[in-house]
C-alpha cells in the first residue's frame, strides 16, 4: 500500500522529487565552486587565449585591439631556424633522457634490491632521491660552483690537475652542454625515478627466485630472466606516458642550469625556454606565442595518441 | 652460490656508496664556498675545504640590507598559505566527486582531466592573470597561478576518498543530521591523513622551490622569495660580466661577494635538507602513490 502510494506520488509529481534531490546536493556544488572557478581562470581561459597567436601583439594598443594577422606568426617562426632548433633539442633531449634514464633507474633499483640490510637500503634510497627536492635555482648555483669561469672548481682544480692550463668559458661554449645537462638531469632524477621500479621489484614473488636457484641460475640470469621480464609492463607503461609528454621539456633544467645564457642557444634552447624568453621580452613575443600554441597542439595530439596506446595495453594505467 | 651473492652485494654497496657521494659532493662544495674568505676564492677558486675560513658571508647576510630575511618571510608565508589553501580547495573539489549522489560526475571528471591534457601555454596564462585578475606584483602572484590546484591531486584525493572511506560511515553521519561540510570536516578529513600529508608535502616543496611565478609576475624586490632573490643575484652577475668593460669593477663590488652568494644558496636549501629526514618516509610513499596513479 505504502509503496503504491509513493509510486503514484513519484509519477504524479516528478518535479517535487527532483527538488528534494537538489536540496541534498546543492552543498556539494557550493563546495566545488572555488575549484571549478580556479580551473576556469587558470586553465580554460588561457586555452581560449590561444587566439593571440593569430594577432600582431602590440601592448600599446592592448591585446584585444591588436591587429589580426592570421598565420603570419607561425610563418615567421617556421621560416627561421629557431623552430627547427627548439623542436630538435626538445625531442632529442627527451628521447635520450627517457632511454638512458630508464636504464639507469632500473640499474639503480636492481642495486637497491641487492641490499639486504633494510636500514642501510633506506638510507641509500633517501639520499639518492634527495636531489629531486632541490630547486632549479639552487642547482644553478651548484652548477656554477663547478663551472664558473674565474672561481669554478673545474677550471681551478680539475683542469690544472689534468695538465690543461687554459680556462674553459663553460657558459659560452654550446658543445659541452648536451653532456652537462644530461649529467645534471640524471643527478637530479635517477634516484627518484628508481623508487617506482624498486617498489615493483620488491613485490615480485620470492618463489620464482628460489625455483631458479634450485635449477642453478646465477644471479645475473635471475635478473635478466625473472626480474626484467616481470618489470616489463611497468617499464613500457612509464615509457609510453613519458613519450606522450615529449614535446614538453624540463623547463628549469634548460633555463636555470644554463643561466639562460644566450650563447648556448643552439644546444640548450627548447620550446619552453623559447616561449618563456619571448614572454619576458628577450625574444619575439609573436613567434613565442606561436611556438607555445605549436607545443600545446602537437603535445595534445601526442598525449592522446600515447594515452590511447596505454589504454590498449592496460586500462587502469591510462589517464582517461 | 654464497660467494656469488656476496660478490653482488659488495658490488651493490660500492656502487651505491659512490652514488651517495656524487649526490652529496656538490652541497659540500657549496657550503665550503660559503665559509671561505673572499680573497682565497679569487686566488684558488672554490674547493671542498675552505682554504681560509671566514664567516664574513653569513655576517653580511644577517646584516640589515641583504634582503634575505625578508625573502625568507615571503617564502614561508607563500609556502604555508599556499599549501593550506591548496589542500582546502582540492579537498572541496575532490569530495563531491567521490560521492555517489553527485550527478554528472563523468562530466566533471572530464572537466578536470582535460586540464591535464591541454593547456593554453605561458603567454595566454600570463595575460589572463595580469590583464583580468591584475595579480602582478602582489603576493598572490606567488600562490595562485599554476600551483594552487592541479588535476592530478584531485584524482589522487578522489580515489582515496572513494576507496578508503566506507560509504556507510558517510550515510550514518547524514542520518545524524550532519550536512556535507560537517561530513567532510569531521568524517572524511580525519580518515584521509595519508593522502592529505602526501599532497601537502608535494605542494609545500612546490611552493618553497618555485622561482617561475616570481620571475614572471614580480618585479618589486620586496616581494621576492628566497629563490627569486637568488635568481636575481645570479642574473645581475651574468649581466654585469657580459656588459661591463673590464676594470669597471665598482658595480660588481656592490653585489654580494662570491661567498655571500653561496651562503644565501645554503640558506635557501637548508630548510629542505634539515626537514628531509623527517618527511623522507612520506616523500618515498608519495612517489609510489603518484606512480600507481589516482
Amino acid at each position: 500500500m505504502e509503496q503504491a502510494v509513493s509510486a503514484t506520488i513519484r509519477q504524479a509529481e516528478p518535479k517535487k522529487k527532483k527538488k528534494v534531490d537538489f536540496k541534498r546536493i546543492w552543498p556539494l556544488y557550493v563546495m566545488m565552486a572555488p575549484g571549478i572557478l580556479y580551473l576556469i581562470i587558470n586553465n580554460y581561459l588561457p586555452m581560449a587565449g590561444i587566439f593571440i597567436a593569430f594577432k600582431q601583439i602590440n601592448f600599446s594598443k592592448g591585446i584585444f585591439k591588436s591587429d589580426w594577422i592570421g598565420f603570419k606568426n607561425f610563418e615567421y617562426l617556421f621560416a627561421t631556424s629557431d623552430a627547427y632548433i627548439i623542436t630538435r633539442n626538445t625531442i632529442l633531449y627527451n628521447f635520450f633522457f627517457l632511454i638512458a634514464g630508464t636504464i639507469l633507474a632500473l640499474l639503480c633499483a636492481i642495486l637497491l634490491n641487492e641490499i639486504k640490510n633494510l636500514f642501510v637500503m633506506r638510507f641509500y634510497q633517501a639520499v639518492i632521491a634527495m636531489p629531486n627536492l632541490i630547486s632549479w635555482v639552487i642547482i644553478s648555483y651548484l652548477v656554477f660552483a663547478f663551472l664558473g669561469a674565474e672561481t669554478g672548481f673545474v677550471n681551478n682544480s680539475i683542469l690544472p690537475a689534468l695538465g690543461i692550463d687554459e680556462w674553459i668559458m663553460w657558459y659560452m661554449e654550446p658543445k659541452y652542454w648536451p653532456m652537462i645537462l644530461s649529467t645534471v638531469h640524471f643527478w637530479k632524477s635517477i634516484g627518484f625515478s628508481s623508487i617506482v621500479y624498486f617498489a615493483t621489484m620488491v613485490g615480485i614473488d620470492h618463489s620464482y627466485y628460489e625455483a631458479a636457484r634450485l635449477d642453478g641460475a646465477t644471479r645475473w640470469q635471475q635478473i635478466t630472466r625473472i626480474t626484467i621480464p616481470i618489470m616489463m609492463p611497468v617499464i613500457i607503461m612509464m615509457t609510453l606516458l613519458s613519450v606522450g609528454r615529449i614535446f614538453y621539456s624540463d623547463f628549469g633544467l634548460f633555463y636555470q642550469a644554463t643561466n639562460n645564457s644566450g650563447a648556448l642557444f643552439s644546444t640548450t634552447a627548447t620550446i619552453d625556454t623559447y616561449v618563456f624568453n619571448g614572454l619576458l621580452g628577450i625574444g619575439d613575443i609573436g613567434m613565442s606565442t606561436a611556438a607555445g600554441v605549436y607545443q600545446s597542439v602537437v603535445g595534445f595530439i601526442l598525449i592522446l595518441l600515447f594515452n590511447y596506446l596505454v589504454r590498449v595495453i592496460d586500462k587502469d594505467q591510462a589517464l582517461f | 652460490m654464497k660467494n656469488e651473492n656476496r660478490g653482488w652485494s659488495i658490488a651493490a654497496h660500492i656502487s651505491l656508496i659512490f652514488y651517495t657521494v656524487v649526490v652529496i659532493i656538490p652541497f659540500i662544495l657549496l657550503i665550503s664556498a660559503s665559509l671561505t674568505d673572499q680573497k682565497a676564492i679569487y686566488a684558488n677558486g672554490f674547493s671542498f675545504w675552505p682554504s681560509e675560513f671566514s664567516t664574513a658571508a653569513y655576517e653580511y647576510i644577517f646584516s640589515a640590507n641583504s634582503g634575505i630575511i625578508r625573502a625568507y618571510g615571503v617564502s614561508i608565508f607563500v609556502t604555508v598559505v599556499g599549501t593550506i589553501s591548496s589542500l582546502i580547495i582540492s579537498a572541496l573539489l575532490a569530495y563531491p566527486l567521490s560521492r555517489s549522489i553527485m550527478p554528472n560526475r563523468t562530466f566533471w571528471m572530464f572537466f578536470i582531466v582535460f586540464t591535464m591534457l591541454f593547456n593554453g601555454g605561458m603567454v595566454p596564462s600570463y595575460l589572463v592573470w595580469t590583464q583580468l585578475i591584475h595579480i602582478k606584483n602582489t603576493v598572490w602572484a606567488l600562490i595562485l597561478p599554476g600551483f594552487l590546484m592541479n588535476g592530478f591531486n584531485i584524482l589522487l584525493m578522489r580515489t582515496f576518498f572513494r576507496n578508503t572511506i566506507p560509504a556507510e560511515l558517510i550515510e550514518s553521519a547524514e542520518m545524524d543530521g550532519a550536512n556535507e561540510f560537517r561530513i567532510l570536516r569531521s568524517v572524511v578529513v580525519p580518515l584521509s591523513t595519508p593522502v592529505l600529508a602526501t599532497i601537502g608535502l608535494m605542494q609545500s616543496i612546490l611552493y618553497w622551490n618555485d622561482w617561475q611565478n616570481g620571475k614572471i609576475y614580480i618585479t618589486d624586490p620586496s616581494l621576492f622569495s628566497v629563490q627569486n632573490l637568488l635568481n636575481r643575484i645570479m642574473e645581475d652577475i651574468q649581466f654585469l660580466k657580459t656588459n661591463m668593460p673590464p676594470g669597471t669593477a665598482g658595480a660588481i663590488n656592490a653585489l654580494p661577494s662570491e661567498s655571500a652568494r653561496m651562503a644565501i644558496a645554503v640558506l635557501g636549501v637548508l630548510p629542505i635538507l634539515l626537514a628531509y629526514p623527517f618527511f623522507q618516509k612520506y616523500f618515498v610513499k608519495g612517489i609510489m602513490i603518484g606512480a600507481i596513479k589516482g
